[in-house]
C-alpha cells in the first residue's frame, strides 16, 4: 500500500480546470519532485494533497500508517512572516499545534523533540534568536525543524531553494537528502530547479499540457525529459 | 506636590474611583493582548470598525429603550467581527475595505438614530461620551464597571489558554491547517475576543480611541523585544503601566480619561521606538 495515492484528481478554479485526470502515489521513503511551469498548477495540487482544498473531481488516500494530518509541510514564506516577533524555538515548537488538540499546553516530550530537530537541523546556536532577523537559509532549517515537529513520515516542501544563493541550496539539498535516507522521511518537493530534481530525486512528476509520472528513469527516456535535456544543454 | 497626593487621596477614598481605577487597568491589559495578532494580521483598523459598529447599536438600544444596553452591543458587535475577520484574502471585498465600509456606516446610522430621537436632551453630549469615553473617571456608570470586570478576567483566562493556538494560527495559518490545528475555530474564537474587547473597552476610551489601546502597546513592544511571548508580555506591562498614568492624570489635570491614556501611549511607543532605534543602531 503507498503512502499517498492520488486517483484521477483534477483541479481548478472556479470550475474551470487547470489539471485533469493527474494519477500518481508515492511509496515509503520516495523522493518525488514535481515540476512544472509557473501556473501550471503545482501550488493548487500541494494545497490538495495538504486538504487546504477540495480536488473538483478523484480522491486522495492516505495509507501504510499515514494519516492526512501528519504531512509536514514546509512553506514559502509570507508576508506576515517577515516582521513576526518571535523566537526560534516558539516557531518550531508550533509544530505540535496539530497533535494537541484542546490542551493549552505543549508537553515536555514535545519540548525535547522539538530540540532534537532544532539540533537536527544544526540551528541549536539560533534557538533563542528571533525569526525576522535570520538569513533565507535559516528561516528555511526553522521551518523545516517545525515540519519535523508534525511528521516523522512525509515531507512536503514548496520551492524550498527560492531565493537562496547556490551555496545555501547545496546545503538545503544536501540536508533534504540526509532527512530521506538516513531518517527514512517520504519527500515530495515543489521545484522549478530541473537538474536538481533529477539529482535527487526518485521518481518526477511533470505537470504541463501533458502529464508525466515515472521514476527518474522513466522521465530522462520521455520526450518531456528530452526536451528539457537539451534546454539544459544536455547535461543529465 | 503636596497638593497633588491630597487631590488624589480625596479621589481614591470614593470607593467607586477605586473600582474604576482597577476596571480601567483590567481593560487595557485585556486591550493589549490580542494587539500583536491583530497587527500582524494588518487587522489594525478593525478595533475602529468593530467600535463604530458598537455605536451604530448602543444607538439602536437607546432608542428602543434598552436600561441595559450591553444585550444588544455584544451580539451585534460579536456578529460583525466574525464576519470581518472571515472575509480573510478569498472574497471579493478586501479586509480594509470591509472594516471602511462597516465602519463608517454602523456611525452614520448611530449618529443618525441618535439625533432624530433623542432619549435625553443633551444629544451632543451622549454622541461625545460614546465617541470619545466618559469626561471622568467618576462619570463611568457603575453597572459598566462590574461589568467589565467580569468580561476582563474572562478574556485574560481566553487568552492564557489559547495562546499557543493564537500563535500558531498567527504565524502560518496553512500550516497550522494542513497539520491538523481547526483555524476556523480558533480565529472564531480570536474574532469573539476582540469583539468583547472592543465593547468593554469602549466605556472606557469610547469607541474612536479603542483602537489605540489595541495597537500602541503591541507596536511599542515589538521594537524592542524578539519573541512572541516577550513582545506579549511586555505590550500587556505597558499597556497597565500606561492606563495607570492616564487615569492619575486625568484624576489630577482634570482631563478626559480616554485621551488621556492614549496620550500615554503615544508617548511610550515614541520611547520605545527611539530605543529600538538606539539598539539596531549599535548591532549594524
Amino acid at each position: 500500500m503507498s503512502q499517498l495515492t492520488c486517483r484521477e484528481l483534477s483541479l481548478g478554479y472556479e470550475g474551470k480546470e487547470i489539471i485533469s485526470n493527474l494519477s500518481f502515489h508515492v511509496n515509503a521513503g520516495d523522493y518525488l519532485c514535481i515540476v512544472g511551469e509557473n501556473g501550471s498548477g503545482k501550488s493548487t495540487l500541494m494545497k490538495t494533497i495538504l486538504g487546504l482544498r477540495k480536488p473538483m473531481k478523484g480522491e486522495i488516500i492516505t495509507g501504510d500508517g499515514l494519516r492526512s494530518r501528519e504531512i509536514g509541510y514546509l512553506p514559502q514564506q509570507t508576508v506576515v512572516q517577515k516582521d513576526f516577533p518571535a523566537s526560534v524555538k516558539e516557531i518550531v515548537l508550533s509544530g505540535f499545534q496539530g497533535r494537541c488538540g484542546l490542551r493549552p499546553f505543549y508537553t515536555k516530550a514535545g519540548k525535547r523533540i522539538a530540540m532534537d530537530n532544532i539540533r537536527k537541523m544544526g540551528i541549536e546556536d539560533l534557538k533563542n534568536r528571533c525569526y525576522r532577523e535570520l538569513s533565507g537559509g535559516q528561516q528555511q532549517r526553522v521551518l523545516l525543524a517545525r515540519a519535523l515537529c508534525a511528521t516523522k513520515k512525509m515531507l512536503l516542501l514548496d520551492e524550498p531553494v527560492a531565493g537562496l544563493d547556490p551555496i545555501v541550496t547545496a546545503d538545503m539539498y544536501s540536508l533534504i537528502e540526509s532527512l530521506n535516507k538516513n531518517e527514512g522521511i517520504t519527500i515530495i518537493m515543489i521545484s522549478h530547479d530541473i537538474s536538481a530534481a533529477l539529482k535527487y530525486a526518485t521518481h518526477i512528476l511533470h505537470i504541463s499540457d501533458e502529464l508525466f509520472f515515472g521514476t527518474r528513469r522513466q522521465f530522462e527516456e520521455s520526450k518531456a525529459g528530452k526536451r528539457l535535456s537539451v534546454l539544459m544543454g544536455g547535461e543529465f | 506636590m503636596e497638593e497633588m497626593f491630597s487631590r488624589l487621596a480625596v479621589f481614591f477614598q470614593m470607593p467607586f474611583v477605586r473600582y474604576a481605577f482597577i476596571v480601567g487597568i483590567l481593560i487595557a491589559l485585556c486591550a493589549s493582548l490580542l494587539g500583536v495578532t491583530l497587527v500582524l494580521k494588518r487587522f489594525s483598523f478593525i478595533g475602529d470598525g468593530l467600535s463604530h459598529v458598537a455605536f451604530g447599536a448602543m444607538a439602536v438600544a437607546a432608542v428602543v429603550g434598552l436600561t441595559n444596553n450591553m444585550f444588544i452591543v455584544m451580539p451585534i458587535t460579536i456578529i460583525s467581527a466574525v464576519l470581518l475577520l472571515r472575509t480573510g484574502t478569498n472574497t471579493r471585498i478586501k479586509g480594509d475595505a470591509a472594516v471602511a465600509m462597516i465602519s463608517v456606516g454602523a456611525l452614520a446610522f448611530g449618529y443618525l438614530l441618535m439625533n432624530k430621537f433623542p432619549t435625553s436632551a443633551n444629544v451632543s453630549g451622549d454622541v461625545c461620551t460614546t465617541l470619545f469615553g466618559s469626561t471622568s473617571i467618576i462619570t463611568l456608570k457603575e453597572e459598566d464597571v462590574w461589568f467589565c470586570a467580569v468580561l476582563s478576567l474572562v478574556v485574560v483566562l481566553a487568552f492564557i489558554f489559547f495562546y499557543n493556538k493564537i500563535f500558531s494560527v498567527t504565524f502560518d495559518e496553512n500550516f497550522a491547517r494542513a497539520t491538523g490545528t481547526r483555524v476556523s475555530v480558533y480565529n472564531l474564537i480570536i474574532a469573539i475576543i476582540i469583539a468583547v474587547i472592543i465593547v468593554i473597552g469602549m466605556s472606557l476610551v469610547g469607541s474612536l480611541l479603542i483602537s489605540a489601546l489595541i495597537i500602541f502597546p503591541a507596536l511599542s513592544a515589538m521594537r524592542v523585544f524578539k519573541s512572541f511571548k516577550s513582545v506579549t508580555v511586555c505590550s500587556a506591562c505597558l499597556s497597565v503601566f500606561c492606563a495607570a498614568i492616564g487615569i492619575l492624570v486625568s484624576i489630577l489635570a482634570n482631563t478626559p480619561v480616554g485621551a488621556t491614556i492614549v496620550i500615554a501611549d503615544i508617548a511610550v511607543f515614541g520611547i520605545f521606538t527611539l530605543i529600538g532605534g538606539f539598539r539596531s543602531g549599535f548591532k549594524s
